[in-house]
């Protein structure tokens, strides 16, 4: 059984994600019109063994979208985060804050 | 006396420095290549590579369904051929691979399924391949204990029926055609892993394998599962796969009960299941979902199928399982497979064969051989190039677009 340690909600199994995709791929710009960034980005993969970059989605738990780093030949689960940049970035900043909080409590 | 009589099936030679052609990989695709270049292109001076032992991969994990309901062009013609090289492969190679041409019927519940269904079956019979529709009654006649509930979470309305597809003794497909390609003068090498590739000015020369250098003018590849890294190491760069493990499960063995393969899909629920002639029920559905080389399943799908198989067939209930495996499939942006050239001159690719690899093993060495003795695609083979994603021909036979998910 696989289990992530989604950043929202905590460690969890495997029955409550599904596999999204190759979080390696960039989709061009949707000015890029050139047929070979469009046909390299959606059908040719690295197909990694080894450490894979991969989205999956929380979908019974807090619905978000993770970023998940797996080895696909062990499939040992080495970082997961929040797919989003900005949420990666509330959630550090939330971490802080209670890091503060729970310092000056332990001062008084 | 008793069982000791019996000499090895094929011979066990040491590598040559130089052969004509070189198959990577000993699965039934590797070993059906090296056959027909031999019988039937005068091509025997073959070394076929196999990093672990013959059969050890996909072609020894897999649920032995045989069958050619195709309806899309590229692939109708193509699985056609190889369920007619089934149906003489035992004669061809003087060895008992089991066929037995039991018939697969797939289950539908709802109006939608059934025309989508009909519409296959019929471009199926205007091509030629045999197809047959069968209503809710016939179904029950043919297999009885299936759930026929009014309740039903999946109430059975009817199924379409390929009477000439199957099942085959998956070892024994490997063994005949090692025996029969050994006995034409093939290299049969186990243990013999490819680690890298011998290139002088720009083309593949030979290999480097972990028991020395091998040198052949041609060299095709068919190892289903590692691609896309054997592919990085060529040269091929990125391929349209990703590798994905797929589960089967066998019972413990009971006494004759599915006399058929029972198939269906419905929405998210998936499902294939017949009874090998040891009396095992064995049985699968779907891929894991994410990207592994990893050969074992994981517990959701196992949940997943052991539902699928409770809706359709609940007598199932207390039957234990023997086994669970996987195996790590080239699942192909459309669904379908490759056997191509490639733009490395002399470097030729089968791969790319989802779910659906054993019943291709035939028709796929037949049209790659080939491939490799002439240097172009038999007319069979000609739509599975790697060429047709960049061009717009993808053979979406389920019509679900670009998703590595396809059969």
């Amino acid at each position: 059984m696989l289990r992530l340690n989604c950043p929202f909600c905590g460690l969890r199994d495997h029955h409550e994600f599904a596999y999204l995709e190759d979080a390696s791929v960039q989709m061009p710009s949707f000015e890029d019109t050139s047929e070979k960034a469009w046909f390299e980005a959606v059908f040719l993969r690295k197909n990694l063994r080894g450490v894979h970059v991969e989205h999956w989605h929380h979908i019974h738990g807090c619905r978000m979208i993770l970023r998940v780093e797996r080895d696909t030949q062990t499939h040992v689960i080495s970082k997961v985060e929040a797919a989003h940049p900005s949420f990666r970035q509330r959630l550090s900043d939330v971490n802080d804050e209670t890091k503060l909080i729970s310092k000056a409590r332990s001062k008084t | 006396m008793g069982q000791a009589g019996w000499a090895p099936a094929w011979r066990q030679p040491e590598p040559k420095l130089k052969y004509d052609v070189i198959i990577i990989g000993g699965g039934g695709h590797g070993l059906a290549t090296a056959y027909y270049l031999a019988k039937l292109h005068g091509i025997t001076n073959v070394a076929l590579l196999e990093k672990g032992w013959i059969g050890g991969g996909n072609s020894g994990r897999n649920t032995t369904i045989v069958r050619s309901n195709y309806f899309v062009e590229g692939n109708t013609a193509f699985y056609e051929h190889s369920l007619k090289l089934w149906e003489g492969l035992s004669h061809d190679l003087n060895y008992n691979v089991m066929f037995s041409q039991r018939g697969h019927l797939n289950l539908f519940f709802t109006p939608g399924q059934r025309d989508a269904m009909m519409r296959r079956y019929n471009i199926m019979r205007l091509n030629g391949i045999d197809g047959e529709f069968l209503d809710r009654e016939q179904v029950q006649k043919m297999v009885p204990h299936l759930n026929y509930s009014e309740q039903s979470r999946l109430p059975i309305l009817g199924g379409f029926l390929q009477a000439r597809a199957g099942t085959a003794r998956h070892d024994a497909v490997n063994w005949g055609y090692a025996r029969a390609a050994s006995t034409l003068g093939v290299d049969i090498i186990q243990n013999c892993e490819v680690t890298g590739f011998i290139k002088k000015a720009g083309r593949i020369v030979g290999v480097e394998t972990s028991r020395g250098e091998v040198e052949a003018e041609k060299i095709g590849m068919a190892v289903a599962g590692s691609t896309s890294v054997l592919a990085a190491q060529a040269g091929l760069g990125p391929l349209p796969i990703e590798s994905h493990k797929l589960q089967a499960f066998v019972s413990e063995p009971i006494k004759p009960f599915l006399d058929t393969v029972v198939v269906y899909g419905a929405g998210h629920g998936h499902f294939y299941i017949s009874q090998s002639d040891k009396g095992g029920m064995v049985f699968g559905g779907d891929l894991d979902g994410y990207n592994s080389y990893a050969q074992r399943g994981n517990l959701p799908i196992y949940t997943d199928v052991a539902s699928c198989a409770m809706n359709v067939m609940p007598a199932l209930g207390r039957i234990k399982l023997l086994r669970q495996w996987a195996g790590i499939m080239d699942m192909s942006m459309d669904g379908s497979p490759f056997i191509t050239k490639t733009n490395l001159s002399g470097f030729y690719l089968n791969a790319g064969w989802c779910y659906g690899g054993f019943k291709a093993i035939p028709g796929s060495g037949w049209c790659f051989a080939h491939t490799i003795a002439h240097d172009q695609p038999h007319e069979i083979n000609s739509l599975l190039t790697l060429d047709r994603y960049a061009q717009g021909r993808q053979i979406d036979e389920s019509g679900h677009g670009p998703f590595p998910k396809s059969h």
